[in-house]
This record gives structure tokens, sequence and C-alpha cells, in this order.
């Protein structure tokens, strides 16, 4: 049992960390532009396609690198000619604009790629248990995806605390105008960090493909989650968003594996069940069918309770 | 997102105290689109035609009651269709319950438990989401909208599972004689009440509280210091969008006689988003073209190409880039260089903007198609149908030639479209000014 709730911990560690990797790229665009970037798991997801397409041709190892760039560059051009452009309508427009933005990157991966899923394999090399645990195997590319989200994780926090382009950017989050005064290009700035935390999402997307699969529904899958994280976490801190994603990731791969239901529950107490009725459903539903819905729960009562989210200090 | 709303949403009509003659003309307008509504079915001849209508009419309902919302209190939502799908689901449970020895509910009445079912949930859900505004807002009705759509995977007695609850409306008990066998006879209803429901909604922006909803809208603290609770005229306005979304719902469940799980999902959430901006969300008329216009695009774009829904999302970004206040806007616009009767001085740099632009849709367009005619047919077809052509798809030619096309009108379009906004700003000029 504890070997399977360590198991099940791992995994969750895994995907949190996944989260991670997309929703400090949008806790930072939130932070410097005040707009939720709904197309943000869009570019999680042309990594994936882009990857699989770079894959078939090069190799994985340099779609590792090309992809995001690709990615990034992109993003880049979406905040320099769409986002900057709408900016000047109010935020309510920019929010749209990025929701449009993400309809159409759907539809355009549908045009291209087409409906059905692709088989985007993990590369050969990693092909194989890393170790098993009571009976798991935790596959070598879950390690792998751990090890390149921690490396991300470090650098982010490197890049941030101890060079200047952090400082920069830290400041920009807070007061633009200064910045601007003292001669940095704030809207480069921002700019930059669109492409930045666009690249990442692309690499999220370059990794997780093999394991979440490739498909051109995975953005919506993993976009409302990821919203869900920023949001908990409070929307522009990277603190929150790191501890969000992880409490996201167990919470979601743990409830998965519970098959209990409410009705199980109460008879396992002693409780009589009523089991007909209209809200006969209720009582057959367990923890792991449950599973979809728990982070949209936590996400209302989190707001309900505290708007600003756990680590955020502002609501807007 | 309590930055003040953009120039276009701030739009402010002229106070309520109009005089007779302006009563009179609202009447008129209103009188003059019933009359439109009644004759329509039997002006327009086509078969297909009567369906779609039934189709706009909901979706017109479905977007004003967005509008409420969006445009006229400043809250953006993501889950509207939740409101709008619950509503339908109970209108057909009850449906179902009616008939011989049943329930006494004619089938007209029935929009009007669709909408008390949407006014219950929008009630429950809108108690704790309309504290805030803004991001806050968004994200709770994402949540909900979430939440609901997650959990009609797991009630299936309520949301009927994968097929859905199916009902049958020609079992309810007949009022004054009234049957609704055929899909011309739904469509008076749809019409009805759909004239009906805008006719309340247009009022209820001119109530005190739908004006107060305004000046929520446009600077929450000030209202506060007016000594209105922010958050009480957000959630009166809340309870009004969602039962006329439920309003619709019913009329949906009437409609199509059966509800899915997709009715109240993200994505009809999206759709309404989507066509309620196009239309222009500053201006009453705004969801009503926009729903007619999607409406109509949707089931035209589906018959002729397979990738309608890239098509709608191109125009639904250049609304959001080039015509931010949407079609209702965009004929606004027009109205100072109509008073000033200069109108036709538009006509000739528009006419040749529009060519222009035709000719860079027409070349992005061609690209499109041959992209999604190699990517999803077999390789051993190799001629397509385009723009009344036969096309040799797999050739280099067509590549070319569409690419030209885009390339010249894109150039063709910089070149005409500031000619184009100079004759507008001459036009636009009030008369006697330099």
């Amino acid at each position: 049992m504890l070997e399977l709730a360590l198991f099940s911990l791992l995994n969750g560690l895994v995907f949190g960390m996944l989260l991670f990797m997309l929703s400090s790229g949008l806790t930072l665009i939130f932070g410097m532009m005040g707009v939720l970037n709904f197309a943000h798991a869009s570019f999680y997801m042309l990594g994936a396609y882009f990857a699989y397409t770079l894959g078939a041709s090069v190799d994985f190892w340099p779609a590792l690198l090309l992809a995001p760039l690709l990615v990034g560059g992109l993003g880049a051009l979406v905040e320099r000619f769409g986002l900057r452009r709408v900016h000047r309508f109010g935020h309510v427009a920019e929010l749209i604009f990025t929701f449009g933005v993400a309809i159409l990157v759907e539809e355009v991966v549908q045009l291209v790629w087409g409906r059905p899923a692709k088989s985007y394999e993990a590369p050969a090399v990693l092909d194989f248990a890393l170790f098993r645990l009571a009976d798991n195997a935790f596959p070598a590319y879950k390690g792998f995806m751990l090890l390149v989200a921690v490396g991300i994780f470090l650098f982010l926090f490197g890049v941030f605390t101890r060079t200047r382009a952090g400082l920069i950017i830290q400041a920009s989050l807070t007061h633009p105008g200064m910045v601007a005064m003292l001669g940095h290009n704030v809207p480069r700035v921002f700019m930059v960090v669109f492409g930045v935390g666009s690249a990442l999402a692309g690499l999220a997307g370059v990794i997780a493909g093999p394991v979440l699969g490739t498909f051109p529904g995975m953005a919506q899958v993993l976009g409302s989650i990821v919203f869900v994280v920023v949001v908990i976490g409070g929307l522009g801190s990277l603190t929150g968003a790191f501890i969000a994603s992880l409490a996201i990731g167990v919470i979601q791969t743990s409830a998965v594996a519970l098959d209990l239901s409410l009705g199980t529950t109460a008879a396992s107490l002693g409780l009589p069940v009523d089991g007909g009725g209209a809200l006969q459903d209720l009582w057959r539903v367990t923890i792991a069918q449950v599973a979809p819905m728990l982070p949209y729960l936590l996400l209302v009562l989190v707001l309900i309770v505290r708007p600003t989210g756990l680590f955020g200090t502002r609501e807007t | 997102m309590s930055a003040p709303a953009p120039a276009t949403t701030r739009h402010v009509e002229v106070a309520a105290t109009a005089s007779w003659t302006h009563r009179l003309r609202r009447l008129g307008v209103w009188l003059a689109a019933g009359a439109l509504l009644l004759a329509l079915p039997h002006v327009v001849r086509n078969p297909v035609a009567v369906p779609v209508m039934n189709q706009m009419g909901i979706a017109v309902v479905f977007a004003l009651s967005y509008n409420m919302l969006l445009g006229q209190g400043g809250m953006l939502s993501f889950g509207h269709a939740v409101y709008f799908g619950l509503g339908g689901f109970i209108a057909a449970h009850v449906l179902n319950l009616a008939g011989p020895g049943g329930l006494y509910l004619p089938v007209p009445v029935l929009p009007l438990v669709g909408g008390l079912g949407g006014l219950l949930f929008a009630a429950l859900f809108g108690s704790f989401s309309t504290r805030r505004a803004g991001t806050v807002f968004a994200m709770i009705s994402l949540g909900v909208g979430e939440l609901i759509a997650a959990s009609s995977l797991i009630f299936d007695g309520f949301f009927g599972g994968e097929e859905g609850v199916t009902t049958n409306r020609t079992r309810a008990p007949l009022l004054l004689g009234l049957e609704f066998t055929t899909d011309r006879q739904v469509y008076y209803l749809i019409a009805g009440w759909a004239l009906v429901a805008a006719a309340l909604m247009y009022s209820f922006s001119r109530t005190p509280v739908g004006r107060m909803a305004n000046a929520v809208r446009d600077n929450a603290e000030r209202a506060e210091f007016v000594g209105y609770s922010a958050r009480w005229v957000r959630f009166v306005s809340f309870c009004a969008a969602g039962f006329f979304a439920g309003v619709a719902g019913g009329l949906f469940a009437i409609n199509y006689e059966i509800l899915t799980a997709e009715n109240l999902g993200l994505n009809a959430s999206g759709a309404v988003l989507l066509m309620t901006y196009i239309g222009g969300i500053g201006y009453f008329v705004g969801p009503i073209l926009g729903a007619v216009v999607f409406t109509f695009l949707q089931s035209m774009l589906s018959d002729y190409t397979g990738i309608w829904l890239l098509y709608l999302g191109i125009m639904f970004l250049a609304t959001v880039l080039f015509v931010p206040a949407g079609l209702a806007g965009l004929i606004a616009m027009h109205l100072p260089a109509w008073r000033a009767g200069r109108l036709r001085t538009l006509a000739a740099p528009y006419a040749l903007t529009a060519l222009v632009a035709l000719v860079t849709a027409a070349g992005v367009i061609g690209l499109l198609e041959l992209v999604h005619f190699v990517v999803s047919t077999s390789p051993s077809r190799t001629t397509m149908r385009l723009f009344w052509m036969t096309v040799p798809a797999r050739t280099l030619a067509p590549w070319l030639g569409f690419a030209a096309a885009a390339a010249a009108g894109a150039l063709g379009v910089r070149w005409a479209a500031p000619r184009a906004a100079a004759a507008f700003a001459a036009a636009s000029r009030p008369p006697g000014a330099p």
C-alpha cells in the first residue's frame, strides 16, 4: 500500500512539474500584461506537433531544442502583431483575442495534421523501466520528463534571482513605467517574456506529447487545468504556480487511483444507503470518476474564499 | 480587469426621458420586427431556410442574454451555456412528464419552464460568482462551466449519458388547438418567443437596475458611492441573463427534441461569446446581428467546406483586431455620414477596398482548401472543385496562383484601405466643420 502511494505520488510529481512548465509562463505573462492567455495551452499543443513532424525528419533530440524555439518565435509574433494591437481596446478585447487564437490554432492543427491522434513516440533510448515499485514499472521517459522540468525550474529560478535580465523582468511586473524611464524597452521585455513563456509551453508539449497523447484536443484538455493552477496559486506569482502545480498534479493522479464511492464508504461505516431515486448516481460515483472535477471544485472554492489565490497580491 | 471598459462598450443611450415621437418610433421598430418575423417564412421559399431560421431565433435569444452579462454588465463569462443547457434539460424532462394523464403543460409555455430552470441555477451559482467582476468572475464562470460539463458525464439520470435526453413535443397537451408538428409551426413559436424575450431584455436595459448594470460595469467604485451594491446589481443582471439563456434552452428542447452534454459544454459557451462579439457588444442589436450572421455562416459554410470552423475563427480574430465594435459598431460608425447625406461619396473607395479584400480572401481560401484537400484525401485523387473550377491540386500551378492572388490582394488592401479610411473621415465630419 505504501509503495503504491509512493508510486502515485511520483506520478503526481511528474504531472505537477509538467503543469509548472506551462503555468510558469502563463503566470508571468499575466503578471506583466494583466491578461490571461487562453492560447497558452495552444503553444503547448504546437510544441508537441512540431516535435512530431521534426522528429520524423531529424530526430527527437534536435526536435527537443528546435520545436520550442519555433513555438517561442511564433509566440513573440503573436504578441508583437496581435496582442499589442488589441491592447488599446482593453483587457476584455485582449482576453477574447487570445481565445480566438486558441480556436484558430486548434483548427489549423486539424487542417495540417488531421483529426486523429498522432503516434508521437518517446525515443527508443528511453524506452525501458527505470525501476519497479510494487509491480509497477516507472518508465525512464517519465524520469527524463522530471529531469527536464526540474532543470527548467532551476533555470527560471536562477534567471529570476541571479541575473540582470531577471531583475528587469521583475521590475517590469510591478513598475513598468519606472523601468521605461530608466531606458529599457518595456514592450520588448513583454514580447520576450511572451516568447519565452510560449517556448516553455512548447517544450512542455514536446516532452508531454508521447505520454499524454498528441491530438487536436490536447490543448483544451490541459488548458483549463493550467488556468486552475495559475488562479489557485495566485495570478502573477511564480511560487504560487509552483506549489499549486504540484498540489493539483498529486491530487489528480492519486484521485484517479481511488475507487471509493459515497455508497461503499457509507456501507463500510455501517450506515444505511438508499440506493434508489433521482440521486442514485450520487451514491454510485467513485472518487476516480470525480477526479477530473476536483481541480475546478478547488478553483471555485479558492476564488470564493480568497479571490487573490494562495500567493497572489492582486485580483486582476 | 478593473480598467475602464473600451470606449466602444461605454456607449450610453439617450436618457429614458424620451419624447413621444421617440417612443412612437421605438414602438414602430418593434412592430416592424414583428411584421418581418411573420412575413419571413412566406418570403423565403427555400425549404431548408425554416430550420435555419429556427436555429437563428434560438441563437438570438441566447446571444442577447449573454450580452446582458458581457456588454451591459461588463462580466466576461466562459460558462454561459450552463444556464442554456440546464434550462433545456429541465424543459425536456418536464415535457416528458407532460402528456395524456400527466402534467397539463402546453408546448408554448415550456420555454418559461426552461427560463425558470436557468434562473434557479443562475441564482445558485451567481450567489458566489458575482461578488467580483473581472478575472475572478471569468475564472469562476470557467470553473462552474467545467464542473457542470464534467458532472454531465457522471449523472446519467439527469443528463442521459452519451445519448442525451430525448423528448417529443407532439405528446404535450394542446393550447387553443395549436399544434407543433412541422418546422414552420415551431418557427412561429420561436419567433414569438424571440420577439417577446428581446423586448423584455431591451426593457430590462432601460430599468434602473439595467442602468446601474452599466454604471457598475464602467466604475463599480463610484456606483457603490452612489449607494448601490455592485454585487447585488451584478447578481440581478446575472439572474436575468440566466433566465433568458434558459428560455433559449427551452426553445432548443422544443425545436430539436434532444439535449446532450454538448449543449452545456465549453464549446457552446465559446460559440455564444463568438457570435455576441462578432455582432458587437456595445449595442443592443449587436448580438442579434451576430447570432443571425454566425448561424447563417455555420449552416452555409458547413455545406461547402470541411474547414468552416477555421474560417469562423479567422473571421472572429479579424473582428477583434480590426472591428472591435463588431458589426453593429461598423454600422453605427456610419450614422454621422448618413445624416450628413454623404454616404454616396464612400461607395467608390469602399467598393475598391472590398474588391481587393475579396481577392486576398479568395487567395487565402484557395490555399487553405488546397492544404485541406492534400492532407485529407488519398493521393490517388488529383483534382478538386474550387471556386467553380477543376483544380489539379497536386501540381505547383494552383498553389502559386492562389499565393499570388493573396499577396497581390494584400498589397491592394494596403493601398486602398487608407484611402477608404480617409474618405470615411471626410464624410463623417460634421457639416460646417473645416
